[in-house]
């Protein structure tokens, strides 16, 4: 029954989005109110139908019911209760069932929120949202649908790949999603901008915090991906250039780019088409990332070489939103205005130099990832494009970009002073080039350009700082007025600053990790020692363990630094019974500061050892604490009473409240 | 204040055409930089994809960097130091050598793609081995060729040491 219902729920919503996506827009082209409001309640009703079809799929994998393949195929009776849970989008039909839920949630929001919005602008933009959900329920309904029973129910599931049987997979799908699907609302208003063929300041202030919402979940979605692959998969990488990862890059850095341009729209009425089109542009990515990943065309043969349903229905809705929302944009762009305007060497200037650098990476990363696809269909040869290509053509990119990254809040609007600008950064160029020769007297191997990048990554986290001294006027005032000054800085010059420098801490932590990195792979018997990076580590012995749904090889790892014995690690090797004896690795971290020590399992060997990879990787949680920094920025700044007011106000109380920046 | 406005309204005013050549230009100036570093990249750091019988074939040069795919010959694993094993692809095979820990799904009979170059003694010296965490998994490139020459069998090799197809379970037999 569960499962019926949760089928017959989602049934309904596809029925819902139908009309959702055709009676409002008829009601805005008659002028007929009562039509055009049945958005609202349709995009609530939405909402419901599918939070019960989604909870109806929970309940299922949480009291296994294996009477339904999708819960047959990824689930175990055995298997701990959160996986159970976490189980549900650890798998392809769950993971689009999620994917709508989050939609649905999205043009809920809007229709919940938006009573403030111009009711045919808030009409237009839930239509435009109800296209795309009726597209996802019909390719889950026919393709995916993860409601489907098996006529002889067996007694036991085949169990979820033991690989995502972590706490990584609760929290990274569900953000990377938010994130992703997040953007289809500034998809949809810039759609629905284009169709209404108006465009004002209320639409870039309604805009900019939707588009921060998706941004911040993007942005921990792909620090806690990172970090996930870093300890889960054992061999201590954080990010491979792998397709996958790309399809998460793309729209970070597509929707990193349109946060700045709406900005310029908000404050300037500037770059109001180049706005709406990295709208679509963003949300375009986000489509071609779900495709790139769920329709298995890069990672596995399977899915597109012997069942091609999925990945043309993908490709199909992904050519029909992408060709449509750009054709539209085509034909209509040119009936807005555009307005504002200003120098070369402004705020605005500095934006669009970061626009500019911004969707450059992206279009080298689409290249990349998609190239070798197109070379295949069409000539039929096979490459691999790797790290390399992305380090070459990436970092050259991002170089120019984050020189720049703390000159852009210092320059006025319209019209800055560049060299003005330079005189306040001294003090920043001056701590990039203390740490500059510091790097360079005390580092020991690795690349010569190393010591350059720490110090950008300290010119960007010092700059950013500047800006708040600057605005606060610490050192300049006396502290009681500074600390009334800062108090009473817009949050979002604040968040402006926690960002920038979350760049450049990041930037530091890639750098140290990438060059100082100590490794040691070896074969180790129970007493055997190992100095890493100055600590000694000691294989006590080795245990044979049996968890829930596995059994495991634990090698604890005595750890000692000058003498002093600071903790044991105990990494292991886990073979699950339920896939076919299929093992993961679980490393052992011990955190010291922003450093990491990483241990992680090899094979034993004949003689009763076992290999070992120990790595010492310094300032390695910088990477991640990076992203966490820009995400507490974007927090601050949606915080700012000026997008928590939202509402269009009278010139007058705007212009008083932006004259604080 | 009124005059330098005035003379910044005069100026903004002045370099609209110079404003949107400014801009026009430093795009074209990155789009141009990034399209270099894009051909240079595609050109430089791109690796070919080759099967045992296709190197055979190719007289790909010692030392040329390449990524070998194919299926681990069944009983040709040898855990020592290096790790050794045979990678075949029905017509050929080619004996790899690698110094490193082996991925958790590397066993015989499965598929695997090795990234490395040819020494002059004809073995593939591999720095590493890409295994997918999906025991599904067949890299790409492997099935599609494997297809093509008619050994494509849904998935594994048949494996007749049964069970001990990695140096793991090899230990656990003895």
């Amino acid at each position: 029954m569960i499962a019926e219902t949760g089928h017959y729920a989602l049934v309904l919503a596809l029925g819902l989005a139908l009309i959702q996506s055709i009676v409002p827009l008829l009601g805005a082209r008659w002028r007929d109110p009562a039509l055009m409001t049945v958005a609202r309640s349709t995009a609530l009703a939405q909402l419901v139908f599918v939070l019960i079809s989604f909870a109806a799929l929970v309940t299922l994998h949480v009291i296994s019911d294996f009477s339904v393949a999708n819960v047959f195929e990824n689930s175990h009776s055995l298997k701990p209760l959160i996986y159970k849970i976490t189980g549900v989008w650890g798998n392809h039909e769950g993971s689009m069932l999620l994917w709508v839920s989050i939609l649905a949630l999205f043009g809920g929001l809007v229709a919940a929120f938006g009573s403030n919005l111009p009711l045919s602008l808030r009409t237009h933009v839930l239509s435009v949202q109800a296209w795309v959900a009726a597209a996802f329920y019909l390719f889950i309904l026919t393709t995916s649908n993860p409601f489907l029973r098996i006529p002889n129910p067996p007694v036991e599931g085949r169990d979820l790949n033991p690989v995502l049987q972590d706490i990584g997979l609760a929290i990274h799908p569900p953000m990377l999603y938010l994130g992703y699907v997040g953007f289809s609302i500034s998809f949809s208003f810039a759609v629905a901008a284009l169709i209404e063929g108006r465009i004002d300041a209320a639409w870039a202030r309604w805009v900019r915090p939707w588009t921060l919402v998706a941004w911040i979940f993007l942005t921990l979605g792909i620090a806690m991906g990172s970090y996930w692959a870093y300890y889960e998969l054992g061999w201590g990488g954080w990010w491979f250039w792998d397709p996958v990862e790309n399809a998460s890059l793309m729209p970070w850095l597509a929707g990193t780019a349109l946060l700045h341009s709406a900005l310029v729209m908000e404050k300037r009425n500037a770059l109001k088409v180049w706005t709406i089109l990295l709208s679509i542009v963003t949300f375009s990515l986000s489509l071609l990332g779900t495709f790139l990943v769920r329709s298995g065309v890069l990672t596995s043969v399977h899915a597109f070489a012997t069942d091609p349903t999925r990945g043309v229905f993908i490709l199909l809705i992904l050519c029909v939103f992408i060709g449509g929302s750009l054709m539209l944009f085509a034909v209509r762009a040119s009936v807005l205005k555009q307005g504002g305007l200003f120098a070369p060497i402004s705020r605005e200037g500095a934006l669009v130099l970061n626009n500019l650098f911004l969707t450059t990476a992206c279009a080298t990363v689409l290249v990349g990832t998609l190239y070798p696809l197109a070379l295949e269909v069409l000539t039929g040869g096979k490459i691999s494009v790797g790290p390399p290509f992305f380090n070459l053509t990436f970092a050259p990119l991002f170089v120019p970009l984050m020189i720049a990254v703390p000159f852009g809040p210092m320059l006025a609007w319209k019209r800055g002073d560049l060299l003005g600008a330079a005189q306040r950064l001294l003090a920043a160029g001056v701590a990039a080039l203390s740490a500059l020769a510091v790097a360079w007297a005390f580092a020991r191997g690795g690349s010569s350009l190393a010591p350059l990048g720490i110090a950008l990554g300290i010119f960007v986290v010092a700059g950013a700082m500047t800006d708040l001294v600057e605005r606060v006027g610490l050192f300049r005032m006396p502290p009681v007025v500074a600390m009334r000054r800062a108090r009473g800085l817009p949050r979002s010059a604040w968040g402006t600053a926690f960002a920038h420098a979350g760049l450049g801490v990041a930037l530091i932590g890639i750098v140290c990790e990438t060059t100082w990195n100590t490794e040691y792979i070896g074969t180790m018997k129970p007493g055997d020692a190992v100095p890493v990076a100055g600590y000694q580590l000691t294989l006590e012995d080795l245990l044979q363990q049996q968890g829930p749904n596995y059994r495991e090889l634990v090698a604890p790892f005595i750890v000692n630094v000058d003498g002093r014995r600071l903790t044991t690690l105990m990494p292991s090797k886990r073979s699950f019974t339920t896939r076919g004896g299929m093992s993961t690795t679980e490393a052992a971290l011990l955190t010291r500061g922003a450093s990491q020590l990483y241990i992680s399992l090899g094979d034993s060997t004949a003689d009763g050892g076992i290999t070992a990879r120990i790595y010492y990787k310094p300032l390695v949680l910088l990477i991640w604490f990076g992203p966490v920094l820009m995400a507490f920025g974007g927090l601050l700044s949606l915080s700012d009473r000026r997008l928590r007011v939202g509402a269009p106000r009278p010139a007058k109380a705007l212009r008083g409240l932006q004259a604080a920046e | 204040m009124d005059d330098p406005d005035q003379a910044r309204e005069e100026s903004v005013r002045m370099t609209r055409k110079q404003r949107r050549l400014t801009m026009i230009g430093s795009a074209l100036a990155v789009l141009g930089f990034a399209a270099g570093l894009v051909l240079y990249g595609f050109s430089s750091s791109i690796k070919f994809f080759s099967t045992p019988s296709m190197t055979a074939e190719q007289h790909i040069a010692p030392g040329q960097r390449f990524r070998l795919g194919g299926l681990v010959q069944p009983g040709s694993l040898n855990c020592g130091h290096p790790i050794t094993f045979a990678v075949a692809d029905g017509s050929a095979k080619l004996t790899v050598s690698y110094a490193g820990i082996l991925p958790d799904l590397f066993r015989e009979g499965q598929g695997v793609v090795a990234e490395g170059a040819l020494e002059a003694t004809g073995i593939f010296q591999a720095d590493s081995i890409l295994a997918k965490h999906d025991e599904n998994y067949m890299p790409k490139d492997v099935a599609e060729t494997l297809k093509k020459q008619g050994h494509w069998m849904g998935g594994a090799m048949p494996v007749d040491n049964a069970g001990a197809t990695t140096c793991e379970a090899r230990k656990v037999k003895q």
